[in-house]
């Protein structure tokens, strides 16, 4: 059905009920003004910048993952030697974790507890803004409202928390000045919480988008439908927007969730530097010209994000869906 | 099709004549206006990469008016000296780096030596630096000291000469010897040991340097002033010591000793200046920041001594001709005092303290080198208050404080085994 629609908008004489020859022959016929390279020339440009951009760079990141070095310099070779520094201990040692595994279930851990709450938090604010907010331009502008803290850098936004949440920052001593607390919290400050909290602020609006995106496209007849035929506001919810939404949950889900893995800088500021994390290893390691473990360490994480993202995929057939 | 990139080249060329007229008119004025022809060979630049810490548009503005060169800084982290001067040596003509660096640096074959003879004052570069001894007495020399990596037996040797030669690694151009830094106002009780750092009373309010190689010879302090440990070398651990180090690390963090860790100086500022943390690793113009701000700051002098460092300027060996010359220039320029009373009133000390003594007041030499009250009020180099008559160093007298240096910033034979025994140690 879909590729008939598309050819007919496109303007292409097509019979319905030809044969797919024939069809094929339709297609051939329509593009046959333009020689047969166009396509090609036309791709090149972005094929061409990411080749440069980005095969390139992960070639020479796979290549120097085998590569030997020392303090200051490092030669070409094929050695497995950083991918088992890599993992170092980490069967040797057990039960006790390694830094690399122990590196990952903590990032594993702020990955579910952001993810979780990024998606509680950007579905509601996108279910708000798509069926509560009646007019376009209300629906705009309360959307750009939500942009607003991205004119700032994240850097910035998450260093803005310290103050608040320090020992002597505003939260404690709102909390003291009550006499809810006798002492200043801790754990405000420098721990899991305070490094969740800032990459739930930080990311949350890249649930809203897409989910909010994936609203806007439901078609409102379907939920007055599902009122008629009697089902409660919930049912309608889980039944209808949920499943029809999942795109955008899903799209969301996979910037927040490759995001979070890769972040060293928020971790870095909120942990005080005493929480782990795989982005903070491969700085360590590229400060100290250690490259080559550096990249093994890189590998291993593009192939951890590429394996989460495939999973998440199999999930939802976002190809179909959209 | 044809047609229009015609018209298009047309156009380009039009404007290209438009700009080369206008570029014609330009010069012509400047001519005009100054009087120099538009031919006069242009002042030479110098490309001076460092860290954030040694470059002052003070300095650069001076050196332009005395000398007629234009110092371009560039500015990076610690780390990222040490990999440019690896990876991209063609990026600059000075850097300014630590000697620590040098036993990663020099083996790159990326930076050549100076040749001592056109150094006006190379013969008076301070003692301890030159050969490890203040006052004729020998300070503590494990790590890196300068007295062992100043030397190259020529100009383009990639390794170290064991004794005095005519080619110096890098030329001094700050130093200074650094203990923790303290909120008197938060502690109670005395601090004169670095064992303190890691005492429980101190707990959830202590930070540390996530900078490995230093990080880890604070922690070896702390242990061998405790009683935990002794260390053959400090600067250059065995495997066996490293292990024994990074376990009481972790059984510190564990215990909750440490508030956070820091690598940039400015965090190390709002840590101390915010009261999350009363006690740590610091740097001396952390410190004066932390003063300025009007909040209690201490840089403690403590009975194991101090843990000392050295920077200097390196040249590259791509460096051009002109560059060069141009380079020995500012060299020889920036032992002839003027900067050196600068960097003295940023709490460093240079390389030749003859001519930074002439260069700065009486009263502001008794104060920075000699431990002496405070005749008037002492003025940051950038004119604010910095300390009230009255005052007095902490830590004391150049004697004092260099002379009770304990070790130096290193890079370790085992480096690449000690970061992955700290990278385990954060994420324990």
């Amino acid at each position: 059905m879909r590729p008939d629609l598309a050819t007919q908008a496109a303007g292409a004489p097509v019979q319905t009920g030809a044969s797919a020859p024939a069809r094929a022959n339709a297609r051939r016929r329509r593009t046959s003004w333009s020689p047969a390279f166009v396509p090609y020339l036309q791709a090149a440009p972005l094929a061409l910048v990411f080749l440069v951009f980005f095969v390139l760079p992960l070639g020479a990141t796979f290549a120097v993952s085998f590569w030997n070095y020392n303090g200051y310099s490092m030669e070409p070779a094929f050695t497995g030697t950083n991918y088992y520094d890599v993992f170092y201990g980490c069967v040797a040692n057990l039960p006790r974790l390694c830094t690399t595994f122990s590196t990952y279930l903590s990032t594993l851990k702020f990955v579910a507890i952001v993810w979780a709450t990024t998606l509680a938090i950007g579905f509601t604010v996108a279910y708000f803004l798509a069926f509560h907010v009646r007019t376009l331009p209300m629906q705009i502008a309360l959307f750009m409202v939500c942009t607003i803290p991205f004119w700032t850098s994240n850097v910035i936004r998450t260093i803005s928390w310290i103050p608040l949440l320090g020992r002597n920052g505003l939260v404690n001593q709102t909390l003291q000045s009550l006499g809810i607390t006798s002492q200043p919290i801790d754990w405000l400050l420098y721990s899991d919480f305070s490094v969740a909290l800032a990459l739930v602020h930080l990311y949350t609006l890249f649930m809203v988008v897409p989910i909010f995106n994936s609203m806007m496209r439901i078609d409102r007849s379907l939920m007055e439908a599902a009122l008629d035929a009697g089902a409660s506001g919930w049912q309608t919810l889980w039944n209808v927007v949920i499943p029809l939404a999942k795109p955008g949950i899903l799209i969301g889900s996979i910037f927040v969730v490759t995001i979070v893995t890769g972040d060293y800088i928020t971790i870095g500021i909120m942990g005080g530097q005493q929480i782990a994390s795989v982005g903070k290893v491969i700085q360590t390691q590229i400060n100290f010209l250690q490259f080559p473990i550096a990249a093994a360490n890189a590998v291993l994480l593009l192939i951890v994000v590429l394996m989460t993202v495939w999973g998440m995929l199999r999930l939802v057939d976002i190809r179909k869906e959209l | 099709m044809t047609k229009t990139s015609d018209t298009g080249r047309g156009g380009l060329t039009r404007r290209n004549i438009l700009k080369g007229s206008a570029a014609l008119a330009g010069a012509g004025l400047v001519t005009k206006v100054t009087g120099f022809p538009a031919i006069a060979q242009e002042r030479v630049t110098l490309r001076y990469l460092s860290t954030a810490v040694n470059q002052a548009p003070d300095i650069a503005a001076k050196a332009a008016e005395d000398l007629g060169i234009n110092i371009q800084y560039i500015t990076v982290t610690t780390d990222d000296v040490a990999r440019r001067v690896v990876t991209q040596p063609g990026s600059f003509d000075l850097v300014d780096t630590e000697y620590f660096a040098l036993p990663n640096l020099m083996p790159s074959g990326n930076l050549m030596g100076f040749d001592a003879s056109r150094i006006d004052r190379a013969g008076s570069i301070a003692s301890v630096i030159r050969d490890g001894t203040v006052n004729g007495q020998a300070v503590g020399l494990d790590g890196t000291a300068p007295s062992e990596v100043l030397y190259l037996p020529e100009e383009s040797a990639t390794s170290f000469a064991t004794e005095e030669t005519g080619f110096l690694t890098l030329i001094p151009t700050t130093y200074n010897a650094d203990t923790l830094g303290i909120r008197p106002d938060l502690i109670e009780g005395e601090v004169d040991s670095w064992a303190a750092l890691l005492d429980p009373q101190y707990a959830g309010r202590a930070a540390i340097l996530n900078i490995p190689s230093i990080g880890i010879m604070d922690a070896a302090m702390a242990l061998e002033a405790r009683g935990d440990m002794t260390y053959g070398d400090k600067g250059n651990m065995t495997r066996e010591e490293i292990d024994a180090t990074i376990e009481a690390l972790i059984e510190a963090k564990r215990a909750g000793q440490f508030r956070a860790f820091w690598t940039d100086f400015n965090e190390s500022v709002n840590l101390m200046a915010s009261g999350e943390v009363v006690i740590q690793s610091m740097w001396s113009p952390a410190v004066t920041a932390v003063r300025t701000q009007g909040i209690q700051c201490r840089y403690q002098p403590l009975k194991e001594g101090y843990r000392a460092w050295a920077s200097g300027f390196g040249l590259p060996t791509s460096i051009g001709e002109r560059e060069k010359d141009a380079a020995y220039e500012f060299a020889n320029w920036f032992l002839s005092g003027w900067a050196g009373a600068y960097l003295s009133r940023q709490g460093y000390y240079p390389a030749v303290l003859e001519t930074t003594r002439e260069a700065l007041e009486p009263y502001e030499w008794a104060y920075w080198y000699e431990g002496a009250a405070a005749e008037q009020d002492i003025m940051a180099p950038d004119g604010r208050l910095l300390e009230s008559a009255g005052a007095t160093r902490d830590g004391g007298s150049y004697e004092e404080r260099m002379g009770r240096v304990a070790c130096w910033n290193a890079v370790m034979d085992e480096n690449v085994y000690m970061i992955r025994r700290w990278n385990e140690f954060i994420a324990a």
